[in-house]
């Protein structure tokens, strides 16, 4: 009888071995450095001199505003824009869903940095999004070489990378709300776009907080597509807090100051979530 | 009427979905300079064989392909293997402790990875491995996201079917791999699919880890390319392209699995 109950720890027992071993230890270790300063091996404790650091470090202020702008504006747009796409795809009138469904998904199956790569071609002065504005006849737009330009050419560029992925999550979600809502809906008379904000909104709200959390999570993350299409810049422009982790550890190699930046992130993670649980869950 | 404006808005939306596939194909074949010419060139030229053998003289693109692949499927193959086992732990078993290791595992996906880079750098120095395949692959082996998505699936296989395999004598591993692990091909094949694409795309942790040319994997090759200060933009296309082809096929192939598999997670 006593293998009998060794059986479930048999079959936990890698991941949970692999699991402490590189990342509950990392995460518990990194909170151990985020309290102590020096260069590689040479740490001191110094307590919470990493956190007051913090307040008065421009440079972070400005990642921490940057990636914030990032969230508020993007994360909004995309969710929205996903909404909108999902619900037209799933209207019933339509033929090649399938078609369309995997165009709007490709761009989410992309490696970020391939398509930060390209988007920051296609953006380049007299690169072929500028021609085509031009052509209509608008004024070239110095999307990375102005400041609020290359924020929106980073909101562009992630726009397109995620839309799709959101999209088929909603798309899965819709098909949980029953048709007859719909029915009644029409009968009593309301358009499309009334029954979209009154039936499928509401009716998604689970979801739409799932794929909102998910985007905070990734946003407050960012470093890819800053670190390829931007490089930050310019003037620190799109700096991001994922960034200005990776430069703090991994060019100046101050690992205590970098753990400070990482937890950070996790703290504003923790919180953001916490806000949002609160905000959909009080309105049910 | 409605149907025409609704096609047209969708169609806009997939052309500008699809654009820059397409562009990123035509500048591969193009020389640096057609990027930017006036008007734009939208036709394919015929340098591809050259801006692919730049390319390859630039950072070896059989070599960083091997690496990509190897590291790639090595992951996904014991990633599955073990998230699979803990996730048909925690669907299948009552045990001391279940609750208390799933939620750590779901607490952690919460967690950045960032907070776990600096130590895991520290680690892979001490031990020497850096610039390693088993740098790249061991970090994230036990993925909770893998593992939840897994026990989601798991949750659903019928419980007396184990139970009916035990009072006829069978090994709790024997009933795992003959019973359980074939019924539950689609949803094994929807998370390698993910665990696949994740460590194909994965750049932040292998950009730390890795540091000779011969052990880049293909995004970092490529995002050394582009931080040159004399860029060949034939030369980075046909590497983006090299790098995005691979991935548009295995999708496009296993389509299906993929959406089903993220669908599955969202809504349960």
């Amino acid at each position: 009888m006593r293998s009998k109950t060794l059986v479930p720890y048999m079959f936990v027992a890698p991941a949970v071995i692999l699991f402490s071993i590189f990342m509950a230890y990392p995460i518990i270790y990194s909170f151990i450095l985020s309290f102590q300063s020096g260069q590689g091996s040479n740490m001191e404790f110094t307590g919470l001199d990493n956190f007051a650091r913090l307040f008065s470090d421009d440079i972070f202020i400005t990642a921490l505003k940057n990636t914030f702008i990032l969230l508020i504006i993007q994360v909004p747009i995309m969710i929205f824009l996903a909404l909108i796409i999902a619900n037209l795809l799933n209207s019933a009138l339509l033929k090649f869903k399938g078609v369309f469904r995997v165009s709007f998904f490709l761009p989410a199956v992309t490696s970020l940095v391939a398509y930060s790569i390209i988007f920051s071609i296609m953006l380049m002065n007299d690169g072929v999004v500028n021609q085509f504005i031009t052509a209509i006849g608008l004024d070239s737009i110095p999307w990375l070489s102005d400041p609020f330009w290359a924020k929106a050419s980073l909101i562009i560029a992630m726009t397109w990378r995620w839309v799709g992925y959101n999209m088929v999550i909603f798309l899965a979600g819709l098909q949980n709300i029953p048709d007859e809502l719909y029915e009644a809906a029409s009968m009593d008379g309301a358009s499309k776009i009334r029954q979209f904000f009154s039936i499928t909104i509401p009716n998604l709200k689970p979801v739409i907080l799932f794929t909102v959390i998910l985007s905070t999570i990734g946003t407050l993350q960012l470093f890819d597509e800053p670190f390829v299409l931007t490089k930050g810049g310019p003037s620190d422009a799109t700096l991001t807090i994922g960034m200005y982790l990776y430069q703090t550890g991994f060019r100046f190699f101050d690992f205590g100051y970098a753990s400070t930046i990482a937890y950070v992130i996790v703290i504003l993670i923790a919180i953001m979530t916490f806000i949002q649980f609160k905000v959909t869950g009080d309105q049910e | 009427m409605k149907k025409v404006s609704l096609l047209a808005v969708l169609i806009i939306g997939a052309l500008v979905s699809l654009f820059p596939f397409y562009w990123a194909a035509i500048g591969a074949t193009n020389t640096s300079g057609s990027m930017f010419s006036k008007p734009p060139t939208l036709i394919p030229g015929s340098m591809l064989m050259e801006n692919i053998r730049n390319l390859d003289e630039s950072i070896g693109i059989s070599r960083v392909m091997f690496n990509s692949l190897f590291i790639a499927t090595t992951y996904t193959i014991l990633a599955l293997f073990i998230c699979t086992m803990a996730a048909y732990a925690f669907a299948k078993f009552q045990f001391p402790g279940r609750n208390v290791i799933f939620t750590i595992f779901l607490l952690s996906m919460m967690v950045p990875y960032h907070a776990t880079i600096i130590p895991l750098f520290k680690m892979m120095a001490a031990l020497n491995w850096l610039n390693t395949y088993q740098a790249v692959i061991l970090p994230n082996l036990a993925y909770p996201f893998a593992i939840f998505l897994m026990r989601q699936n798991l949750l659903a296989f019928p419980t007396s079917l184990i139970e009916a395999a035990r009072i006829d004598g069978a090994g709790e591993w024997k009933i795992f791999f003959r019973i359980v692990l074939p019924s539950m091909k689609p949803a094994l094949a929807a998370t390698a699919i993910f665990l696949f694409l994740y460590q194909w795309n994965s750049f932040l942790w292998p950009l730390i880890a890795l540091s000779t040319t011969d052990m880049y994997t293909f995004p970092v090759a490529l995002s050394t390319l582009f931080g040159l200060s004399r860029i060949d933009y034939g030369q980075v296309m046909a590497g983006v392209t090299i790098a995005t082809i691979p991935i548009i096929i295995f999708f496009l192939l296993l389509q299906r699995q993929f959406i089903s598999g993220m669908l599955g997670s969202a809504v349960k």
